[in-house]
């Protein structure tokens, strides 16, 4: 069992859970990801590692409220324990050999690039990043992205915080400016990652994308996470999570994504209905 | 008197009409009735050519004989001699193959149920018997054991037995490998899976399950810093094929792992699961082996009106256990042989519509000495389906290959492993199940790890010695 060691809602719909989990603390990497489950008849939830401590042994999570499994994770509390924490899996962010990045991240996706930006800024790499919301009340991590960039621009689609736009025209912005990037790293849902890889692919500029597939073991076994990646067939846990983005089928992977949408609202009204007037 | 009948003693089953509606066990098992007049069908030949066929070894007549004289502990007792999981193995081996298909009465007649006989005995053993496991005196020897599947179980068990202390590492939250994620309930009852496993941990076997060798622990920290002085890897066969046809990342295409695992591990059948799985009409499962028949036949469970066997050989050739393919029939799925997909069609929606197939025949034998089968020209048709079922097989997990320095592959990534005793080309590490074979069946997976686990203990007491 993992303990809930602290919980805080970084909006309305995001949440940031530290776990006690010193063995995965212990492995973990940015880029990788955990799996668990919320109760002993949950649904295995892929979530990729926000952060770690290796002293304190906990693991960071942050996740949107976006279905049943995810709701009932964020109706646990601090003391409350979790049944079952599987990782570190997936590879880790290749992060070697880089002198300037820009980070791309988008809504709940920069959870994950923040570790990424974090590891980076520290071995010396000029970080420059760029996260993106749909409004403000949706912003989250700007502190934390400020302390570990070199330039930091927040953009929103309607203005209301930061500079107007998508994530996309500030990181157009920075490349014309001169700025020449080893890579960008784009996290952040699938059709953002999708025009960041098509915007870099003309400027011919490395692009790492974090996928996050619908995914069930999450140890290479049942195969629901794969991916088309340059023409051929990748499993998103044990093939990635990371891959080139300029070789990735958004367009397939969009389609796949939608798989059990139907479901997930069912389940989702289903369970709102339930806890009507209790949260 | 031996009972002369040529035929076996039925076994009694749920009826298909009534089975296809539910997720119980098919087959109900003999009454003492049954099992004493089938085990009268026993010759009890003295050359025992049913033990030859036996992976594990079990003296067959004797507990046979047993039984036919209503000695039913007296016969669990020679079963468990040799073998870890009776209760299991007797439902899931492939006897037809194995000591039913070494059987005498076999040439004029059906064989012996054995494999129904065996299970007679695994289940009145665990109904009747009250009596604790003797406890073993502890040698002071640590193992670790990769992977709670069938191999990974029995080398545990045998080791345990022993006085070793053993640690069994699971990857997934519950531990039981294919026997809880791919086999279905109606073929074997997880409650069945379960007491193997309690009998498991009341031997001292630990169980630490979300553990992910290769990921939180390597096989070399177990060994360093974690004082294992063996490591048995029992990881199973991993990555789902597929055939690289167009149309096989479609909305409705699943691998038979997915499929399975979503209903057996994640209870995607029950009304309350967490876990979803699409309503089907028409599925398509492609292969012809036991996971074939399992995913086919949960299919038409969740409500599937039209559920295709779709298979490039023939009848003969299909490699699921005879019972499988018979309980399918029975249930009505529809066996579309000597055909081949060439794509899976999308709706305007990405979701399957339809397999298109092509008609196959038999030519010379291939290596493996079945028939190979070709394409024929222009026999292209098409299956209206909106579920496809990829059951062609997987190659192995990478996950401890590629974190395990000096740990030897074949091209394919099985792990080169000893077929006598399971050692790899690391000191102290052995290896078996599918993780070395590529996918094979239980009770071969359940005799690499006991012969493990006798190579192990034959090195590691020998340590004690010097």
């Amino acid at each position: 069992m993992f303990e809930i060691l602290s919980k805080e809602h970084l909006n309305n719909s995001v949440v940031k859970m530290n776990i006690s989990a010193p063995l995965v603390a212990k492995k973990a990497e940015p880029g990788q990801f955990i799996i668990l489950r919320a109760s002993e008849d949950g649904e295995r939830i892929p979530l990729t590692i926000a952060d770690y401590n290796r002293e304190l042994g906990t693991v960071t999570i942050i996740f949107q409220t976006v279905g049943a499994s995810t709701r009932a994770l964020s109706r646990k509390d601090v003391g409350d324990f979790i049944p079952d924490f599987a990782g570190p899996l997936g590879h880790a962010t290749d992060c070697e050999n880089l002198k300037k990045v820009a980070i791309i991240g988008g809504g709940v996706g920069c959870a994950i690039a923040l570790p990424i930006a974090k590891k980076l800024y520290n071995m010396g790499v000029c970080v420059h990043s760029v996260t993106g919301f749909r409004s403000s009340d949706l912003v989250i991590l700007e502190d934390e992205f400020s302390a570990v960039s070199h330039e930091h621009i927040m953009v929103t689609d309607d203005g209301s915080r930061g500079e107007k736009g998508l994530v996309t025209h500030a990181l157009k912005r920075l490349i014309d400016a001169g700025n020449e990037y080893d890579a960008v790293f784009a996290i952040g849902p699938l059709v953002m990652m999708k025009f960041v890889s098509a915007l870099t692919k003309e400027y011919n500029i490395k692009t790492i994308v974090s996928m996050n597939p619908i995914m069930i073991d999450g140890t290479g076994m049942c195969g629901g996470c794969r991916l088309t990646v340059g023409g051929e067939t990748k499993f998103a846990c044990v093939d990635g999570p990371d891959f080139d983005g300029h070789l990735v089928d958004f367009d397939e992977a969009i389609d796949r994504a939608s798989m059990y949408k139907d479901f997930e609202r069912q389940a989702y009204e289903k369970d709102c209905n339930l806890f009507k007037g209790v949260d | 008197m031996p009972n002369m009948s040529p035929k076996r003693t039925p076994m009694p089953t749920q009826s298909p009409e009534e089975r296809c509606s539910n997720f119980n066990e098919v087959a109900l098992g003999y009454s003492t009735e049954d099992a004493i007049n089938e085990a009268k069908r026993c010759l009890d030949c003295k050359n025992m050519p049913c033990v030859s066929g036996c992976p594990v070894k079990i003296h067959i007549p004797a507990f046979i004989k047993e039984v036919a004289e209503g000695n039913f502990e007296e016969a669990y007792q020679i079963i468990a001699e040799a073998s870890s999981l009776p209760a299991v193995c007797g439902r899931v081996c492939p006897q037809e193959m194995q000591c039913e298909g070494k059987c005498v009465r076999g040439i004029k007649g059906e064989s012996v149920a054995i494999g129904r006989l065996e299970r007679f005995v695994a289940d009145w053993h665990n109904k009747t018997s009250k009596e604790k496991q003797k406890l073993p005196t502890p040698n002071g020897h640590k193992v670790a054991v990769i992977g709670s599947g069938p191999a990974g179980l029995a080398c545990a068990g045998s080791l345990a037995k022993k006085g070793y202390d053993v640690t069994i590492f699971e990857a997934l939250h519950l531990a039981g490998g294919v026997l809880v994620y791919g086999i279905p309930e109606f073929r074997l009852p997880k409650s069945i899976v379960q007491k193997e496993i309690d009998g498991l941990i009341e031997l001292g076997v630990k169980i630490e399950t979300n553990f992910v060798i290769g990921k939180l622990l390597s096989i070399d920290e177990l060994m360093e810093e974690h004082g294992f002085e063996a490591i048995f890897i029992g990881s199973g066969a991993g990555l789902p094929k597929f055939m690289n046809i167009p149309g096989e990342n479609l909305k409705g295409v699943y691998s038979a792992n997915e499929f399975l695992t979503r209903i057996n591990l994640m209870k995607a059948y029950t009304p309350d699961a967490k876990t979803p799985i699409k309503e089907n009409h028409k599925v398509a499962v492609v292969g012809g082996g036991n996971v074939a028949m399992d995913a086919a036949r949960c299919a038409k469970r969740l409500g599937a009106s039209e559920v295709y066997i779709v298979y490039r050989r023939g009848e003969d050739e299909l490699p699921a256990r005879r019972e499988e393919v018979e309980h399918a029939k029975e249930e009505g799925i529809i066996f579309k042989l000597l055909t081949n997909p060439v794509r899976i069609i999308p709706d305007e929606n990405g979701f399957v519509k339809g397999i298109e197939c092509v008609q196959m025949e038999l030519g010379e034998a291939d290596e493996s000495g079945r028939r190979k089968p070709i394409e024929k020209k222009d026999s292209n048709f098409t299956i209206d389906v909106d579920c496809v079922i990829m059951s062609i097989g997987t190659s192995p997990n990478p996950l401890i290959k590629s974190t395990t320095e000096g740990l030897e592959t074949q091209k394919w990534g099985g792990i080169i492993a000893d077929s006598e005793t399971g050692l790899t080309s690391r000191k102290n590490v052995y290896a078996g199940g599918d993780a070395v074979t590529g996918a094979a069946t239980v009770i071969l997976a359940m005799g690499a790890g006991k012969s493990a686990a006798e190579a192990i203990d034959k090195d590691l007491s020998n340590k004690q010695n010097h």
